[in-house]
């Protein structure tokens, strides 16, 4: 008997060892992360911000200007309330104090100075793909905003999900780690636009249907579904029937301009700040978002 | 007896007015199609893609104004239930959804004003369009 507790407390000894050791911050983030050196490009650091639409999230709650980044926008999800942290300049509410390894760890890694997990709420399953040089042009940038004091109070989510540690598991499973590849049997505008989309755009992480664990379901991507904040529905931005199939390339450039879609309905709700952004991108760029998305295989509308 | 024709009444009230609801509901979609189409008319002028009529010009702009009036009648209470896209926040706050309708119809109305020649028109169509975003951000939900 005793014989057999002990062997129970010793299994739960090492499930909770390898738990421990599985779920590390430190492990997700091994690996060259090294900041890419030289001087960063403020002008593309620009444009990756708004192609990477960090203020649709990050603005300061309760006012217009899109370059506080103080936060504080509560998300609601099935998995309780996300509150949006401050990612200003701010030394001490914000990333002031970030280095630039300590930025790309976080897009990439989804980990903080400190070494705790990020929430996939912040969506660096997509950030992950951006370049170095990108990430280091968009710190650089975010650099040059106004300083925002006050910080977000903390999440308020429900068990198990409350347990930041558990994220090490599930960064285990759908946290790839890679960084995006250009396809070389594709134009240079076509591995733009997968690029943008695919990564710093990170238009799947609302335009696809996610399972139980909060994980895109790969098989339906880009295909809609339920809207993450509960309320209505999310368009499938593929080009099946029900998706945006009968949409030619300049009706997609168009909707990325003026936010107005081929029937000439403006689009609403959480797309308006980020036509907002994406008006905001070279024609060029918003010319491969569309011949990417328009490459994308057709599927149809995900119900989940 | 009389309780049965009592029951009756009350269910033909009550379907009535359900009906009456998805009227209005119908009744908002519907302007809203007629402000898309306006802007159809009003998109392909500024874009060079058809050629610029006053005339014409003047009707998108009047289209507006007609969809500003009516449609803020068209969000009762009540009408928050049925195939609809309209977000709670019309009803939870009225005064912000109606101001967003009076900002609309003050720049359409500004637009017929100002608006004597394409140029004209492409600032105006610009100012005015801009609502459409703004309002639908806050007061209508995802839709597929």
């Amino acid at each position: 008997m005793r014989r057999a507790l002990m062997a129970v407390l010793g299994l739960a000894v090492v499930g909770a060892g390898a738990f421990w050791i599985a779920t590390s911050p430190a492990l997700t983030a091994s690996g060259a992360d090294e900041a890419p050196g030289g001087v960063p490009d403020l002008a593309n650091g620009e444009l990756m911000f708004y192609a990477g639409g960090c203020s649709s999230c990050h603005a300061t709650e309760g006012q217009d200007d899109k370059l506080k980044l103080g936060g504080g926008h509560a998300l609601e999800t099935a998995f309780g309330t996300f509150h949006v942290p401050n990612i200003s300049p701010h030394p001490r509410d914000g990333i002031g104090a970030w280095s630039e390894a300590d930025f790309i760890r976080a897009m990439r890694h989804g980990v903080s100075p400190d070494g705790e997990h990020y929430y996939p709420a912040f969506p660096y399953t997509s950030y992950q793909r951006m370049t170095a040089q990108d990430l280091r042009d968009m710190f650089a940038f975010i650099r040059t905003l106004p300083p925002v004091e006050g910080k977000a109070p903390p999440h308020n989510l429900s068990f198990p999900f409350n347990i930041r540690r558990g994220l090490g598991l599930w960064k285990l499973a759908f946290l790839d780690g890679k960084e995006f590849r250009p396809d070389p049997s594709k134009s240079e505008a076509w591995n733009r636009g997968a690029y943008l989309v695919e990564g710093p755009g990170h238009c799947a992480e609302c335009h696809s249907p996610r399972n139980a664990l909060g994980a895109i379901i790969e098989e339906a991507r880009f295909a809609g579904g339920r809207s993450p904040d509960g309320k209505g529905s999310v368009p499938n931005i593929t080009p099946s029937p029900d998706g945006i199939g009968s949409w030619s390339k300049d009706e997609v450039v168009e909707l990325l301009t003026s936010g107005f879609t081929p029937e000439f309905d403006s689009v609403g709700s959480t797309m308006a700040p980020v036509i907002g952004n994406t008006s905001k991108l070279p024609q060029a760029d918003r010319e491969a978002m569309a011949e990417y998305l328009l490459s994308l295989p057709p599927r149809p509308k995900a119900t989940q | 007896m009389k309780r049965i024709v009592t029951a009756v009444a009350v269910a033909v009230i009550g379907a009535t007015a359900a009906l009456a609801q998805e009227n209005v509901i119908g009744q908002r979609q519907q302007l809203m199609k007629d402000a898309g189409a306006a802007t159809r008319t009003g998109a392909a002028m500024v874009k060079g893609e058809a050629p610029f009529e006053l005339e014409k010009a003047r009707q998108v702009l009047s289209t507006y104004v007609t969809v500003a009036e009516k449609g803020v009648t068209l969000f009762p209470a009540g009408s928050n239930v049925g195939e609809t896209t309209a977000a709670p926040a019309v009803w939870q706050d009225e005064a912000g959804f109606k101001a967003a309708f009076a900002k609309f119809e003050a720049d359409a109305k500004q637009g017929l004003e100002t608006t004597k020649d394409l140029d004209s028109f492409k600032v105006a169509f610009g100012t005015v369009t801009k609502n459409c975003g703004g309002c639908h951000e806050t007061f209508r939900v995802k839709k597929n």
